[in-house]
């Protein structure tokens, strides 16, 4: 992988943008060939931080492999378990206890909030204000700090497991989540004022990296990507699993397709995000959190495929099973992997600044896209 | 389209083509060397319009590959698995990356981890292994001492 | 009154009743350099810490604290580490030009000082072309900085140093037609004959709404000259990793931060020169009774804190503003800025002619 490059036979200038580079947010590696300061071709090059979770997961218990998950996807961890406990709890047709489905919705979206709230940090970070980051951060913290009373971890939770979830919520969850939402009811409307109004932040935004409706869609990209060009594609409202289907709350779509369109359906999903949060705080019903199921979990002969929508579109879990206690092949789709591959039909023809604002709106976690 | 209706709708168009029972879509398991004609079909036919492939996977049965391919279409909202059986010693398949793009980095990671190759492929290179990697790491015989722990 | 003036003019007066005039001019020449060059550590040290204070109470964080009382030593550390690491240079550069490069840059950035006016009547030299001198002087840094990118074979450091050329050479313009308006209303270039005619009130309330307005053009071209956010598209950190001093390390990398910080201090000091008196205290006409009041500030005084202010509200800018791209800056200078100065020139001239000002 690692090769000389200078310039090619056309006398462009060819540059490796990673695997340190202080706006790809991890070890991402990208060989950028260059017309002076115009991008001409936008080449991935993978596998910095490759585990194999795939292999790994082979030879884990059904129980076992769901903690593994958290790592690909740390930002949204707890949706990810989520998938895979969906998908074994599919193929044992255990039946989820109320409670235990509206504890995982609330976790969900806390952590698509946080996400969002990270994402939008180092978004404006990456087109060169340094502010929003760390306001964004003191927003983060609280949820975390929710999250680590009740499942007594701050990044990679492991509070989904077959049946339910791990413990109950901590006696304090309801009202500190209720005085988070109105923390960041305010917040919010400072974000808009700080980032999403200024003229300098539009004309970085507006008409840069466009996708169109119909390459979001061959390209497979999912998530607030593919709904900032207009793509229906929110697997919590076309394919509703635990309790989306009763709630009340809007797929965000924006037609334009720049990156200014991908920015506004994140922050819109934020404010819904509160609204799901809202609904359901003071509706949690009584009763067990965990189903019973036995001690060793053996999936029947077959397949079977979950989806969820993480933070940053579809995340599928593919499950193979031969009737033993470990998986014989399983397959994660990330939503990072297929947005990003759409990087480089997005950034060409645009100048370098662009290149980090249009991998800033993707959002790309790289655990998820090289697992 | 449900599931039935798109299983007598293939039928029609694919009389070779093989059902499954059960499972939560229509699968489908056809030969490697039809797979291109059935790809460009399934994509662009009237009624079909699987535009979206959200899943492609490289399964080791030991005796042979198969390759797994899920679509969905997101006019119609009817999904279909595909499968193609490959033989073991030589996995090739034509590649689907001219019909949907992101086959382009799925087929890539199938190659790199399971060896399968795919003819017209346009840049058929190891993606997360590094370029001079020995071995397919995701095949059952795979053994690797060094870098893989036995849990 | 105990005044930076009565020190200097005791020090002169003893230097030449002890030695021959001659060796009395080597000696204060020497001592000046001195004080140049301190001026220079403690400005770097002062204006770094600023820096890292302001940005971390807009980021709602506490900044350095822990070495000195709050913190305030913290720059003298980090310098003290700077001067103990290696200094590389990487095995495909230019050797000479390399090590050249942040040398020319601090160079320059001394040399702008020389007309600058710290108190009333101290002002190391008065030179009749002042504002001319620094003008040029200003804009051979980019020199230096071509040179650090290009010496560093660093493809990151030739694109940041092109940014960089491209953008102080554009910028250069409107700044320069920014001061020949003060020029024409003042009708001399010496610095110290700038501050004499603002005894009766500043340029920026005296000239009207284009004093003001060349005033707002001036801010902006300096900022983009010393490459401050959001104009810092030749470090850029998020698209070129350090821009043209990606390969530095060490003493030279400090060299380049310290000409950064001090080219801020000279400019916000020009500004403040130009169109906020200089030491000048705030006068308004003839009201006697306030002038007088106003006069037990000590010049100095006025003069730091205008220039402090000026510093401050360009470091807010950095914290505030997202970057802009290479061609929507160059777009900004020559669409928008440069007309706009050209005729905002014209208005000035039209208004010194007449002599509507105050």
């Amino acid at each position: 992988m690692i090769e000389e490059v200078g310039t090619t036979e056309q006398g462009d200038l060819v540059i490796n943008v990673g695997p340190q580079h202080p706006s790809t947010h991890g070890v991402l590696h990208l060989v950028i060939t260059l017309n002076g300061e115009t991008i001409k071709k936008v080449e991935p090059h993978l596998g910095y931080i490759h585990r194999s979770i795939e292999k790994m997961c082979e030879s884990l218990s059904y129980r076992q492999f769901i903690y593994v998950t958290s790592r690909m996807d740390y930002l949204s961890s707890h949706i990810n378990n989520h998938g895979c406990a969906l998908c074994v709890e599919k193929g044992m047709q255990i039946e989820v206890p109320a409670r235990a489905k509206v504890i995982r919705v609330l976790m969900d979206e806390l952590t698509r909030l946080a996400s969002h709230q990270l994402w939008w940090g180092a978004m404006a970070m990456d087109v060169g204000a340094l502010t929003p980051f760390f306001h964004a951060f003191r927003e983060r913290e609280t949820i975390n700090d929710i999250m680590e009373e009740t499942c007594g971890a701050r990044l990679t939770m492991n509070y989904m497991v077959p049946g339910g979830v791990m413990a109950d919520i901590h006696p304090n969850f309801q009202k500190r989540v209720k005085e988070f939402l109105q923390f960041f009811r305010t917040k919010i409307d400072e974000y808009d004022e700080l980032v999403t109004g200024n003229i300098i932040f539009c004309s970085r935004m507006k008409g840069i990296g466009y996708l169109s409706p119909e390459s979001a869609v061959s390209y497979g990209c999912t998530g607030p990507t593919a709904r900032g060009s207009g793509i229906s594609c929110d697997i919590r409202k076309l394919y509703p699993y635990e309790v989306y289907g009763e709630l009340q709350f809007d797929e965000v779509t924006v037609a334009e397709g720049d990156c200014f369109a991908r920015y506004m359906v994140r922050m819109q999903e934020m404010r819904q995000s509160l609204s799901i949060i809202e609904q359901l705080i003071d509706n949690i019903p009584e009763g067990e959190f965990q189903a019973k199921t036995k001690a060793v979990l053996k999936l029947p002969k077959g397949e079977f495929y979950s989806r969820v929508e993480t933070a940053r579109g579809e995340f599928g879990v593919y499950i193979i099973s031969e009737g033993a206690t470990t998986p014989y092949r399983i397959k994660f789709r990330s939503p990072g992997f297929s947005n990003l591959s759409a990087l480089d039909h997005m950034a060409r023809g645009h100048k370098i600044g662009d290149l980090v604002a249009i991998m800033g709106t993707l959002d790309l976690v790289i655990p998820d896209i090289d697992r | 389209m449900n599931k039935e209706e798109l299983k007598i709708r293939l039928g029609e168009l694919f009389p070779a083509a093989a059902f499954e029972e059960g499972g939560e879509w229509t699968t489908v398991t056809i030969d490697a060397a039809e797979w291109e004609g059935f790809a460009r079909e399934i994509r662009w036919a009237e009624g079909l319009a699987f535009d979206y492939l959200f899943c492609v996977t490289a399964v080791d049965w030991r005796t042979h590959f198969t390759m797994v391919y899920h679509l969905t279409s997101t006019l119609h909202r009817h999904t279909l698995v595909v499968k193609v059986k490959l033989d073991h010693e030589q996995p090739v398949i034509r590649t689907v990356s001219d019909i949907w793009r992101t086959a382009e980095f799925h087929e890539r990671e199938a190659f790199d981890l399971m060896g399968v190759v795919f003819t017209g492929h346009p840049d058929l290179r190891r993606l997360f292994m590094t370029d001079d990697w020995k071995g397919w790491p995701l095949r059952k015989d795979y053994e690797d001492p060094v870098n893989m722990i036995k849990l | 009154m105990l005044s930076i003036e009565n020190i200097t003019h005791s020090i002169d007066v003893w230097l030449n009743r002890t030695f021959s005039p001659t060796v009395a001019v080597l000696l204060e020449s020497l001592i000046v350099g001195l004080c140049v060059i301190g001026l220079f550590a403690l400005l770097g040290l002062v204006l770094v810490l600023m820096e890292r204070k302001v940005s971390a109470y807009m980021q709602i964080r506490l900044g350095p604290n822990r070495v000195g009382p709050g913190g305030s030593l913290q720059t003298v550390a980090d310098t003290l580490k700077l001067a103990m690491k290696e200094g590389l240079t990487p095995d495909g550069a230019d050797k000479f030009l390399f090590n050249l490069a942040p040398f020319l840059v601090i160079v320059v950035a001394m040399m702008i000082l020389a007309p600058v006016a710290f108190a009333k009547g101290t002002q190391i030299w008065d030179i009749n072309i002042g504002v001319l001198y620094i003008t040029a002087i200003s804009s051979l840094s980019v020199i230096g900085i071509l040179m650090a990118g290009w010496a560093s074979n660093n493809k990151y450091s030739l694109l940041g140093a092109m940014r960089s050329g491209a953008q102080i050479v554009s910028y250069e313009l409107s700044a320069g037609i920014s001061v020949i308006s003060i020029v024409v209303l003042t009708g001399s270039l010496r610095i110290s004959d700038i501050i004499a005619s603002q005894q009766d009130g500043w340029w920026l309330f005296k000239g009207h709404v284009p004093a003001v307005i060349s005033f707002i053009i001036f801010i902006i071209a300096v900022t983009a000259e010393t490459n401050r956010a959001p104009f810092d598209l030749a470090e850029a950190e998020s698209e070129l990793t350090a821009g043209f001093h990606t390969e530095y390390s060490g003493m030279k990398f400090a060299l380049f931060f310290l000409a950064e910080y001090v080219n801020i201090f000279i400019v916000c000091a020009i500004a403040a020169t130009l169109y906020l008196g200089g030491w000048m205290p705030l006068h308004i006409g003839h009201w006697a009774g306030f002038n007088g009041v106003m006069d037990y500030i000590p010049s100095s005084l006025w003069f730091i804190g205008k220039t402090f202010f000026l510093i401050f509200m360009i470091m807010w800018f950095r914290w505030t503003f997202p970057r802009l791209r290479i061609d929507q800056l160059l777009n900004l200078e020559w669409k928008y800025l440069l007309p706009l100065s050209m005729v905002n020139l014209l208005l000035t001239a039209l208004i010194a002619i007449e002599r509507w000002h105050f």
